[in-house]
């Protein structure tokens, strides 16, 4: 998991307040960490105040089945979804799933294993901050993000086609 | 035909200058080798066995003058002066400077062409009829559809990482020329019984590794719903197709793997949810996208009195009577002809056409053919709109061009991949068979008695040359660092869709010519009269081939 001190968050390069801890993580009374969906599962009782605070951030897998398991999703202020590598694009699918089906509002970000090369798609699918690798240039990245100004489908960011614009 | 309007200019150029940059990180050694594999590749671009290769879409086959003209300039600046006709309809550039591409796309992108999704794990160009809007028997024209689909598909953000490539076939015919179903997904436009046009959806088939006959998932799904449909099925597949083994990644695999009617249960659930969404189709951008494929100016021509014309000139020419036999179709407007131009006389790289003969086709195409021509998944060229009066001037200027070999659906009309010789993914050299099986096969009376023969070559595997589907598939295999070639039967990329079965234990290079005539003695021993080499083969089955071919 990168937790890179600076993230892309809304179009411009920031601080990183949040942390992915892992599954077999103990202290849950930190704030700004970013749980896998098992120990949040596991633990829901207790950290249900806090995620409404807006202090618990989830982290969900591609293979997250968003249809049986969306139970209080649309509540937390963060979702980061995991990208293994960059060639696995099922993570673009659970975006789409979480802004436009069940309801998910809050900062939806890309970590791990996405290039620059895929900001434009990821942001066009709904997610709003990205945690990239360590050895890309955040700078140089950033400007990907503006790489397409026009786009044929449907998508979060553009929910109105082509089709439906042109004059 | 379709034209850009500005939003699909400024698309394919911001597209341009993203891969400029991209070539420009990786040449500078910013961009890793294994980051920019997949980018260079959804623009086009692949490096084989001896230089990289450029993939260009047709979308959909259809090609003017003025494009073909800019192909033409663009293979003599930055390539050897030559060009290859793929069998998805496609051009290929054999030897371009990786780091002249952005420019050829930049000159590909003033005549609206492009190389998008051309290659790699995204959809890929979509493929039709070679004969749409023109075909006698075709219910309706499938390329407005064809042009919804390329857009929706262009640049789709959600599905540009997907297990694998994903194509997808459109035909409006009963008569598929397209191969529907051995398709990721294949399209029939239908009108149903109150008149509405709808399409026959069937999902999972594609040769390859695993050939698959696809499965019908839909017996009618509303033309509006087009989009919204095809977004489920991508969603469900990008989903929960495999990852874990790229032999196993295809949607057929997944179709198999759930059973087509979970499959099926499944895109209907997820349909729930978009149909009748902002991507549903309006009637507007239907019409406005069939605005772009109305009928040419056609003249009222009396079709008897044409036709009577051209017969008495073949009654004395019987060069041009038989290559009236043979690469002419049939049209729906009376008077006119399609055209087929051949591509693969023998000694030539099936499929392959120089410079000047992509010009000479768009001259062709501007004399003869509203300035339009279409490129056809047996890798020749279609001129589709021609008067029957001017088949015989049409004929003779073919003829010197090189394009009138009348061996359209013969023998010697090979599909064929570019094998060995350039391919970095091949077992085997498919050209060299492919010139052999030619050059042994030189006697065109003989090769007009035996009819229709679809003769398919693939140099791996990954069957590019569709080996499955020829009524003779030739696949090249590696033993031990050697070349061998294993024959399969019976295969056929026809509405009748069937895929070949494998005669026995491979041959060497040199035994294929024998072997073949072999298998052609065997059918012209046991036809009956008027028929086919594969409906023989339907009928008397792989036995006598096998053993004629192994006898000792």
């Amino acid at each position: 998991m990168p937790n890179n001190t600076l993230v892309i968050k809304d179009g411009k390069i920031t601080d990183n307040l949040w942390k992915i801890v892992s599954e077999d993580h103990s202290d849950l009374t930190q704030d700004g960490i970013i749980l896998p969906y098992s120990l949040w599962l596991a633990n829901q009782n207790e950290l249900s105040q806090r995620v409404s605070e807006g202090k618990i951030g989830l982290l969900l897998e591609g293979d997250h089945n968003l249809q049986e398991q969306n139970e209080g999703i649309a509540d937390f202020a963060l979702i980061a979804i995991n990208f293994p590598g960059f060639m696995d694009g099922r993570g673009f699918s659970v975006a789409r799933l979480l802004r436009e089906r069940y309801g998910f509002t809050g900062e939806l970000r890309a970590s791990g294993g996405v290039i620059r090369d895929q900001l434009c798609y990821l942001q066009r699918c709904g997610f709003s901050s990205f945690d990239l690798d360590a050895d890309i240039n955040i700078e140089a990245a950033v400007e990907s993000l503006n790489d397409f100004s026009e786009g044929y489908q449907i998508s979060v960011d553009l929910p109105t086609p082509l089709f439906r614009r042109r004059a | 035909m379709y034209q850009y309007d500005p939003y699909d200019h400024q698309i394919i150029t911001q597209r341009i200058a993203q891969f400029r940059g991209q070539t420009e990180r990786y040449l500078s050694g910013e961009l890793k080798a294994e980051e920019f594999l997949p980018l260079r590749l959804q623009n086009g671009l692949y490096v084989q066995r001896l230089a990289p290769m450029l993939r260009i879409n047709v979308p959909y086959g259809m090609i003017n003058s003025t494009q073909l003209r800019r192909l033409a300039r663009i293979t003599r600046d930055y390539d050897k002066g030559y060009a290859h006709i793929t069998t998805r309809q496609n051009i290929q550039l054999n030897w371009p400077d990786l780091a002249d591409v952005p420019d050829i796309l930049a000159e590909l992108a003033e005549v609206e062409m492009h190389a998008t999704q051309s290659s790699g794990n995204c959809i890929r160009n979509t493929t039709s009829d070679q004969l749409a809007g023109v075909a006698v028997e075709e219910e309706i024209d499938p390329r407005p559809y064809c042009e919804i689909i390329r857009q929706w598909s262009t640049l789709h953000p959600e599905f540009a990482f997907l297990p694998r490539k994903f194509k997808i076939a459109v035909t409006g015919s009963n008569s598929d020329r397209a191969a529907i179903n051995v398709h990721d997904i294949g399209l029939r436009v239908i009108k149903n019984e109150q008149g509405e046009i709808g399409f026959r959806v069937i999902v999972g088939g594609g040769l390859g590794r695993t050939p698959v006959i696809g499965s019908l998932v839909r017996e009618f799904l509303p033309e509006k719903d087009l989009l919204t449909y095809l977004d489920a099925i991508l969603r469900v597949y990008n989903l929960l197709g495999r990852r874990d083994n790229k032999y196993k990644a295809r949607i057929k695999i997944l179709v198999k793997a759930l059973g087509v009617e979970k499959f099926a249960e499944l895109v209907e659930a997820e349909w729930a949810h978009l149909a009748n969404g902002e991507a549903t189709l309006t009637q507007t951008e239907i019409d406005r996208c069939k605005n772009f494929f109305t009928e040419p100016a056609y003249v009222t021509i009396d079709d008897n009195a044409a036709q009577a014309e051209v017969d008495a000139i073949a009654a004395d020419n019987i060069a041009f009577e038989k290559w009236l036999s043979r690469n002419l179709c049939g049209h729906k407007v009376p008077g006119y002809a399609a055209v087929v131009l051949a591509l693969k006389p023998t000694g030539v790289a099936p499929g392959d056409v120089t410079d000047r003969q992509l010009e000479i086709i768009a001259d062709l195409a501007d004399k003869y053919s509203f300035g339009e021509a279409r490129t056809t998944h047996d890798q020749n060229i279609v001129l589709a709109e021609v008067k029957k009066s001017e088949l015989f001037s049409l004929w003779q200027e073919a003829k010197a061009a090189g394009f009138a070999t009348p061996n359209i659906g013969t023998l010697t009309d090979v599909i064929c991949c570019p094998g060995g010789d350039f391919c970095s993914l091949a077992n085997a050299k498919s050209i060299p068979i492919a010139e052999a099986i030619q050059r042994r096969f030189d006697d065109m009376d003989y090769v007009y008695d035996l009819g229709d023969i679809d003769l398919n070559i693939s140099g791996c595997m990954n069957a590019c040359g569709h080996h499955h589907v020829g009524h003779i598939g030739i696949l090249g295999v590696d033993k031990k660092g050697k070349e061998f070639y294993q024959i399969q039967l019976g295969g056929d990329s026809s509405e009748n869709t069937a895929l070949g079965k494998v005669l026995g234990p491979a041959f060497g290079e040199t035994e294929i010519p024998d072997i073949i005539a072999g298998i052609l003695n065997v059918f012209v021993e046991n036809r009956h009269d008027g028929e086919q080499f594969v409906e023989t083969y339907n009928r008397i089955g792989l036995a006598p081939y096998k053993e004629r071919a192994y006898a000792k």
